[in-house]
C-alpha cells in the first residue's frame, strides 16, 4: 500500500486528527464574511475607493519628492523660536502638573486614604479625565487664554495631572507599609508617616515616572501649536497650509533630534536616580 | 567611647552638610530651568494673573445647565438631560464612526507591523543590513505624531475619515512594530531551531516557531493600541480628517459651551466603555496560552 493511500485511509478513519470540528470550521468561515462584509462596508461609507487611493497616493509621492532637500527656510530664527518654546512647554506643564499630582496621588492611594468609596471615586474621576486629549485641553484654553504658548503649558498641566495621578498612586500603594506603621508606633501623626515613612520610598519612583511624562509631554508640545497653542506645531502647520514642504521635513528632523535629545538626557538622569 | 560618639557627630555632621550643599545646587538649577521656560513659554505673572479669572469663567461655563425638578423632562425643557444632550443621535453616529476609523487603522498599521517585526528583532533577522533598514523604517514611522501625518494627509487625500485612517495607521505601524519585535526578541528560539533543522525556510520557521508563541502578546498589543488610536481619532478631526473631532472643533470655536461639556461627557464614557472591554479581551487574550 502506498503512503498516500495510507494517509487517505487514516484520514477516513480519524478526521478530527488531521483538521478542526465542522462547526469550529463553520464558526471560522462566518467570521471572515463578517469581517469581510465590515471591510466593505466601511470601504463605502468612508468613501475609500482604488481611484481615491491611487490619487492620493500619488500626490503623497509629490509631497515626498518635494521634502528633499530639507531646507530650513527664510524664517530660521522662528523654528528654533517654536522649538524652545515646545520643550519650555513641557518643562513647566509637567513641573506644574507633577506639584499638583502628588497631594491628588496620596489621596488616590488606598494605603493613605482608607476610605474605600472615597478611594474608588477618586480613581475613577482620574480614569475619565484621561480620556481627553491634550489637543482637546488646548483647544479650550486657546478659547480661555487666547492664542500662545501659555495655552498649551496649561493643557499639558491639566492633562497630565490625572496620568500622573494615577501613576503616584499606583506607585505609593506599592510601597512598603512596615516603615509608616513605625513611625506611628514612635508617636508620629499621620501627616509624619507620610512624610518620613513613606515618600522616601516612593520619590526615586515618582521622579522616574515625572521624567518619563516629561520625555512623552514634550513629543505632545510640537504639535499642540496645530491648534494654535503655541511651540513648533504652529511653525509646522503653517509651512503645510503654504506647502513649503522641504521646511516641513526640516522642522520633522529638528523635532526628532530634540526628542532624541531628550530622552537621552531623561535616561541618564534616571540612572542616577534609580542607582 | 566618647570620642566615638564625637566623631560620628563630625561625620553625621559632614554628611549632612554634603547633602543639604547638593539639594541646593539641584534646587538652583530646577530654580533656574523653571524660570528659563517660564520667560520662553510668556507665562509671565502678570500673563497667568490675567489669565487665572478667564480661565475659570470659561471652565464654569462649560458646567452643563441642569436643574433637579426637570432633569428628565423632554427636549423643549431648558435644564434637563435632554436639553444637554440635544444632538445626542448624530454625536452618537460621529462617535461611532471615530471608533470605527481608529478600528481600520489599528487593522492597517498591524499588518505592516506584522512583516516588518520579524527582521526587525535581532534574534531574527538574516542579517545586519535588513535588521538595521527595518529598525529604522520602524523608528521612523513611529516619530512622526499622527496629527502631522494627517495636516499632510488631508492634502492629498482630501478631507475626511480617510486621511485621518491613514494618518493613525502610519503612526500604528511605527508604534506596534517596535513593540511587536520586542515580542518576538524574548521568544523562545528552540522551536525555530527545531524547524531550521528541519529544512525548513526562514519565512516557515517565522510561520509555525515564532507566531504561534508570539500571537496572543501582539494581539493584546494590538487592542492596547486600539484604545490609544480611539483616543487619536477623537482629536484627528480638529485638522480635518473625520470623526467627532471635527464636530468638536466647530463647538469649541463658536462658543458653544453646554455642547463642549456634553460632547466632552460623551467621549469620556465611549473611551472608558472601549476601555473596559478592551482590557477584558487583553487578559482574555494572553490568559488562554499561560
Amino acid at each position: 500500500m502506498s503512503d498516500a493511500a495510507t494517509v487517505a485511509r487514516l484520514r477516513a478513519r480519524f478526521p478530527r486528527a488531521f483538521g478542526r470540528p465542522p462547526w469550529q470550521r463553520a464558526a471560522w468561515a462566518l467570521g471572515c464574511v463578517a469581517f469581510v462584509i465590515w471591510l466593505g462596508a466601511l470601504c463605502a461609507w468612508f468613501d475609500i475607493t482604488p481611484a481615491r487611493l491611487s490619487r492620493g497616493v500619488s500626490g503623497l509621492f509629490v509631497i515626498l519628492r518635494l521634502m528633499v532637500p530639507p531646507s530650513p527656510g527664510a524664517q530660521w530664527a522662528d523654528i528654533l523660536q517654536g522649538l524652545a518654546q515646545s520643550v519650555a512647554m513641557a518643562f513647566l506643564g509637567t513641573f506644574v502638573a507633577a506639584a499638583i499630582a502628588l497631594p491628588l496621588g496620596l489621596l488616590g492611594a488606598r494605603n493613605v486614604v482608607v476610605n474605600a468609596l472615597a478611594h474608588f471615586s477618586i480613581r475613577r474621576v482620574f480614569d475619565g479625565f484621561r480620556g481627553v486629549d491634550q489637543l482637546i485641553w488646548a483647544l479650550a484654553f486657546v478659547r480661555a487664554v487666547g492664542l500662545g504658548p501659555l495655552a498649551g503649558l496649561l493643557a499639558i498641566a491639566a492633562a497630565e495631572i490625572c496620568v500622573l495621578a494615577k501613576l503616584f498612586a499606583e506607585a505609593i500603594e506599592n510601597a512598603d507599609p512596615r516603615q509608616p506603621e513605625s513611625v506611628l508606633a514612635a508617636g508620629g501623626s499621620r501627616l509624619l508617616a507620610i512624610r518620613f515613612g513613606l515618600l522616601p520610598q516612593v520619590l526615586p519612583v515618582l521622579l522616574a515616572q515625572v521624567l518619563y511624562s516629561f520625555e512623552s509631554n514634550t513629543r505632545s508640545a510640537a504639535i499642540l501649536g496645530v491648534v494654535g497653542a503655541g511651540g513648533i506645531g504652529l511653525q509646522i502647520a503653517e509651512r503645510i497650509k503654504v506647502r513649503y514642504w522641504d521646511e516641513v521635513s526640516f522642522i520633522i528632523i529638528l523635532i526628532l533630534i530634540t526628542v532624541a535629545a531628550i530622552d537621552f538626557l531623561s535616561a541618564r538622569i534616571r540612572r542616577t536616580l534609580i542607582a | 567611647m566618647k570620642d566615638g560618639l564625637a566623631a560620628l557627630e563630625t561625620a553625621w555632621r559632614a554628611r549632612r552638610r554634603a547633602r543639604l550643599l547638593a539639594g541646593a545646587i539641584v534646587t538652583a538649577i530646577l530654580l533656574v530651568c523653571l524660570a528659563v521656560s517660564a520667560w520662553v513659554s510668556e507665562a509671565y505673572p502678570s500673563a497667568l494673573l490675567a489669565g487665572a479669572p478667564r480661565v475659570g469663567e470659561y471652565f464654569a461655563r462649560l458646567l452643563p445647565d441642569l436643574r433637579l425638578p426637570v432633569l428628565f423632562a423632554g427636549t423643549a425643557t431648558q435644564g434637563s438631560l435632554a436639553y444637554w444632550m440635544y444632538r445626542l443621535d448624530i454625536w452618537l453616529w460621529l462617535l461611532f464612526e471615530t471608533s470605527q476609523m481608529a478600528a481600520l487603522a489599528t487593522l492597517l498599521g498591524a499588518l505592516p507591523a506584522l512583516l516588518l517585526c520579524f527582521p526587525a528583532a535581532a534574534n531574527l533577522a538574516p542579517n545586519r543590513v535588513v535588521y538595521s533598514v527595518c529598525r529604522r523604517a520602524l523608528e521612523l514611522f513611529r516619530c512622526v505624531p499622527d496629527i502631522v501625518y494627517a495636516l499632510i494627509l488631508v492634502w492629498t487625500f482630501g478631507i475626511g475619515p480617510l486621511a485621518g485612517i491613514l494618518a493613525i495607521a502610519l503612526h500604528t505601524v511605527g508604534a506596534l512594530g517596535k513593540l511587536f519585535a520586542e515580542v518576538a526578541e524574548n521568544a523562545d528560539m528552540r522551536p525555530w531551531e527545531g524547524v531550521r533543522a528541519a529544512g525548513g525556510n526562514w519565512a516557515q520557521a517565522v510561520r509555525y516557531a515564532i507566531l504561534p508563541q508570539v500571537a496572543p502578546n501582539f494581539l493584546s498589543y494590538i487592542l492596547l493600541r486600539f484604545e490609544v488610536n480611539v483616543r487619536g481619532a477623537t482629536v484627528i478631526g480638529f485638522v480635518g480628517a473625520g470623526g467627532i473631532g471635527q464636530e468638536l472643533y466647530a463647538v469649541i470655536s463658536f462658543n458653544y459651551y453646554q455642547e463642549i461639556s456634553a460632547i466632552a461627557v460623551l467621549i469620556i464614557l465611549c473611551v472608558s466603555a472601549i476601555d473596559l472591554t478592551s482590557e477584558k479581551l487583553r487578559t482574555l487574550a494572553i490568559g488562554r496560552t499561560t
